[in-house]
């Protein structure tokens, strides 16, 4: 069953083709969401909030020149849309124009990805209290609580604009999280995709319950440098942080990535490979950026060494490139958006026994950057944080606080496990990395 | 509207639902941003919709649309209650229930002197591109960002229990910055603050009173300087902090742990729960004799002002730490009554999509009787921090580090040179125990923090704090390698 409440292609289409031609400008862009979303969420064994929404959003760019107007508006309404038009119409007028403004981009074939999945799209507020309800009592099982969310939701995205590009998508989300607590410990676990029948509550339930019984009875272990085993959840973390630092062709014309001048050299450990794309149905696969341009594979580290960047239409015609299909978020420019790093061989369990002495961290908690050019990052470890001694787990540990570069991190690391998974748009395996900075800790 | 909002809390209650409530809600926003000469946006986002929340079988029920039809407001009804059923099958072992609230009708609109939106957009573009130029003269200034915005909320609040509320708050926000990059460094300096400047519940009068270009040419200077500032030193020593990163540090280490919907693990999935667990109420020595903090919803101009909250509950000044003892949570009506206590209104939802949570008001260091000139002159070594530029907290809101653009070093009693990359971090009770000097009045600030995330789906809150310069000793600085 679709769900009867998206526009479909065709009337999306129509109000972009009405927008355009309304539009008094000499360009004009249209982009088009409708997001039918719903979530619900779940503390100590029972559910505490579970919400619903409908939305439409419009966003109508009308260009005279090099000067654009942008009006955002919720109502559909031909009324609405002719009033948003009148609107950006006058804020475009009344500004001086924008030298770095390149044009909107033409047409281009588009690469066609399912992106929809009809099993998500009609996922109900009963089938996601089934699932925790499975959850509570897989958590009630070992007397423990579960907390978490359950998502779903299906989406539109379309975008047209007057030199002809018309692209739409309809696309479903699943997300599910739980973090399992004990008396003095707690373990997480998360699954997503846009099939919500590869969510697997249960399993999700057991790795984080397996996970909780482990961080019992945490001690408190000196900060320090350690060797660190990192779980999926926290090598995607530090992995966006480098990819939003580093590999936007804006930032490395304007000084402000660590690849200024360095395109092409080896900077990380021969082994790390890192490559955006949007298409692989092994992450979020989107067929188009907010452009409406195509999303391209591009391989921004390869055995080590920093290759390409992405690309959105106005950074790439200034250099004579083309788009990356990593465009639409205006005046920050291009960001990778769909990261994956690439396997290595390793089992979970080797790198633990090839660790003397040394931290295993489950996910990262609350991280933010420290030094942009360094890519210095601090945050805590949460869910899940255990002492490795002479290639065993031995006892959980109360959760540090780190203080350590991405760069370093990818540079150094020296096993790459060798399955990578999905963490939301994030497609990423376990590494060991033989010497992590954790700087202070905290009392649980 | 009133046939509207009858309608929904008609079908809600014939429904069976035991409470319910509809909030009508339109947001006009005008945001302005300019990027190296360049007017790099200029947008204006309407959104208006409605959000049904309800009460059934003891438990919740969400529903929320755009579309304001009367056939949707029961279709929403009607999925609310669905949905409330559907939260009844995975229950607690006992039903909510609200702590009382006198019904109210009433209407209340926040003061403003100038209407933002009455203000010509040439003129906005003109003040931001004028800073845009004195911060142009250096060339290792590489990315240079005048922002600003201006927005007007009109809410209807309408409850089964027979509340009407009108409000209309109207937000005014605006700020510079320049990043310098140059041989491998790169620093970034903002007034008055980072991160899109500085907010309040008021009008186009707070852009005026901010004096952007008086102190565009200064940014830009010192984030030139900064790139060849000595590096912030690593150890333990006094600091002072200035008053916005005073702002940021209350915000994470107190607003947050208060929020009693955290304490109780409403929120253990994702951002985490809270230190300040309920037997600490009362008795617990959150900081030193200096520190008084509170929480006031009806500060003149703060971004965390209103009339009433989203359970129309009426705006409430309250004393969170009191000469260091922690006394008061945020509460909403239903944990309120989980300490047999009555709401002190703190539930705010972002938008007519979202659901209320507890949201911080203007949470504030009261001021003390010091002045910033007297602290540094009473200080043999340690550093001055400024501005904020990053921050961190663990999930109980006890190990934070927070990063700041500029330091000045401080020795025996004067300030000395300028330092870059300063961090510093501790735990929070032991740090605020630490406080031994807080600035008086004369330089007590009131800040607008527009970006505070909270909650799944993301909620975005705008909240206020008020701080003046305040001094605490032995604090860890210079984290990590450098
Ligand atoms: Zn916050």
């Amino acid at each position: 069953m679709v769900d009867k409440k998206l526009l479909g292609r065709e009337n999306a289409l129509d109000v972009i083709d009405k927008v355009i031609r309304w539009s008094p400008g000499d360009l004009t862009e249209v982009i088009l969401r409708s997001e039918f979303t719903a979530l619900t969420r779940f503390t100590k064994n029972y559910i505490h909030q579970n919400v619903a929404e409908s939305d439409y959003r419009v966003t109508v760019r009308v260009i005279f020149g090099k000067k654009i107007g942008s009006v955002t508006t919720n109502s559909v309404d031909d009324d609405s849309l002719k009033q948003a038009i009148e609107d950006a119409a006058a804020i475009a007028r009344l500004q001086p124009p924008n030298e770095d403004f390149e044009g909107l981009p033409e047409p281009e074939p588009l690469p066609d990805v399912n992106c929809f999945v009809p099993e998500t799209a009609s996922f109900s507020a009963k089938d996601r209290a089934a699932a925790v309800k499975e959850i509570v009592e897989i958590a009630k099982e070992r007397g423990f609580e579960a907390s978490g969310a359950f998502s779903t939701g299906s989406a539109e995205l379309a975008v047209g604009n007057s030199r002809g590009v018309r692209a739409y998508n309809a696309s479903t989300y699943a997300a599910l999280s739980t973090v399992m607590a004990g008396e003095d410990g707690t373990g997480y676990a998360e699954a997503s995709g846009r099939d919500v029948r590869e969510l697997r509550p249960a399993e999700v339930a057991r790795v984080a319950r397996a996970k909780c019984e482990m961080a019992q009875n945490p001690v408190s272990v000196p900060p320090g440098e350690y060797e660190v085993v990192l779980e999926p959840l926290a090598v995607a973390d530090l992995l966006d942080y480098l990819g939003r630092a580093g590999f936007s062709a804006l930032a490395v014309r304007e000084g402000r990535s660590f690849l200024t001048g360095k395109l092409g050299q080896k900077l990380f450990d021969e082994k790390f490979n890192m490559w955006d794309d949007g298409l692989d149905p092994r992450g979020f696969p989107v067929p188009f950026d907010l452009e409406g341009v195509p999303k391209r594979k591009v391989v921004l580290v390869e055995n080590g060494v920093a290759k390409e960047l992405v690309y959105d239409y106005a950074t790439a015609k200034k250099e004579g490139k083309k788009s990356t299909g990593h465009g639409g978020f205006r005046g920050w420019g291009p960001m990778p958006t769909n990261l994956f790093m690439g396997e290595g061989t390793a089992t979970l369990e080797e790198m633990i026994r090839a660790t003397k002495r040394g931290i295993l961290v489950t996910r990262f908690h609350y991280t933010n950057m420290a030094h942009p050019l360094k890519v210095l990052i601090t945050g805590m470890t949460r869910d899940g944080t255990f002492l490795i001694e002479d290639g065993h787990i031995t006892k959980a540990v109360k959760n540090f606080r780190f203080t350590e570069s991405a760069l370093r991190v990818f540079s150094t690391l020296d096993m790459i496990g060798r399955e990578a998974v999905r963490v939301e748009r994030t497609v990423v395996p376990a590494i060991r990395v033989p010497a992590f900075n954790f700087t202070g800790v905290t009392e649980f | 509207m009133k046939e509207l909002t009858k309608k929904a809390l008609d079908v809600v209650k014939e429904m069976g639902a035991s409470y319910g409530d509809i909030r009508i809600v339109e947001t006009r926003t005008q945001t302005i941003r300019t990027r190296n000469g360049n007017v790099d946006a200029l947008s204006s986002t309407r959104s208006k919709g409605f959000g049904i929340r309800v009460l059934y079988d003891g438990a919740w029920g969400f529903s929320s649309s755009s579309t304001l039809t009367e056939d949707e407001v029961v279709r929403v009804a009607k999925e609310a209650v669905e949905i409330a059923r559907a939260s009844a099958s995975v229950k607690r072992d006992k039903d909510v229930v609200l702590s009382p609230v006198k019904p109210v009708v009433s209407k209340w609109t926040s003061p403003v002197k100038i209407d933002p939106f009455s203000v010509k957009t040439e003129d906005k573009i003109a003040l931001l591109l004028e800073a845009d130029r004195l911060m142009a003269d250096r060339k290792e200034v590489k990315v240079r960002i005048g922002s600003m915005a201006c927005q007007r909320e009109d809410k209807i609040f309408a409850s089964t229990e027979g509340s009407y509320i009108e409000q209309t708050k109207i937000e005014t926000g605006a700020g510079i910055e320049a990043t310098a990059a140059d041989r491998g460094e790169l620093q970034r300096r903002s007034y008055p603050t980072s991160f899109g400047g500085n907010w309040a519940t008021a009008g186009y009068e707070i852009v005026e009173k901010m004096r952007l270009l008086d102190h565009a040419e200064r940014v830009a200077r010192e984030a030139v300087e900064l790139l060849t500032a000595k590096q912030c030193p690593s150890g333990v020593m006094d600091i002072i902090i200035e008053s916005s990163q005073l702002a940021l540090q209350i915000h994470e280490s107190c607003g947050h742990p208060i929020e009693l919907d955290r304490v109780l693990g409403q929120e253990a999935s994702y951002a985490g729960t809270s230190f300040l667990t309920p037997e600490k109420l009362g008795t617990f020595q959150y900081g030193s004799e200096e520190v008084t903090i509170t929480a006031d919803a009806t500060l003149p101009g703060g971004l965390g002002s209103f009339g009433f909250d989203d359970e129309g509950v009426p705006a409430q000044r309250v004393t969170i730490v009191d000469k260091g003892i922690f006394k008061n949570y945020l509460t909403s009506r239903e944990t309120a009554h989980e300490l047999g206590q009555v709401s002190n209104g703190a539930m705010r939802a972002d938008g007519w999509n979202r659901i209320p949570i507890i949201r911080m008001t203007n949470i504030s260091l009261e001021p003390g009787d010091w002045t910033l000139d007297e602290m540094i002159k009473d200080t043999k070594e340690g550093i001055l921090v400024a501005t904020n530029k990053s921050w961190s907290i663990d999930d109980k809101r006890l190990n934070f580090q927070f990063g700041t653009e500029i330091a000045w070093e401080i020795k025996d009693g004067s300030l000395g040179a300028m330092l870059k990359n300063p961090t510093y971090t501790g735990i929070t009770y032991e740090f605020w125990r630490s406080c031994d000097a807080v600035a008086g009045k004369d330089e007590w600030e009131l800040w607008g923090v527009p970006n505070c995330g909270k909650g799944e789906p993301g909620q975005v809150a705008h909240v206020g704090h008020g701080a003046s310069p305040a001094r605490f000793r032995r604090v860890k600085v210079g984290v990590g390698k450098w």
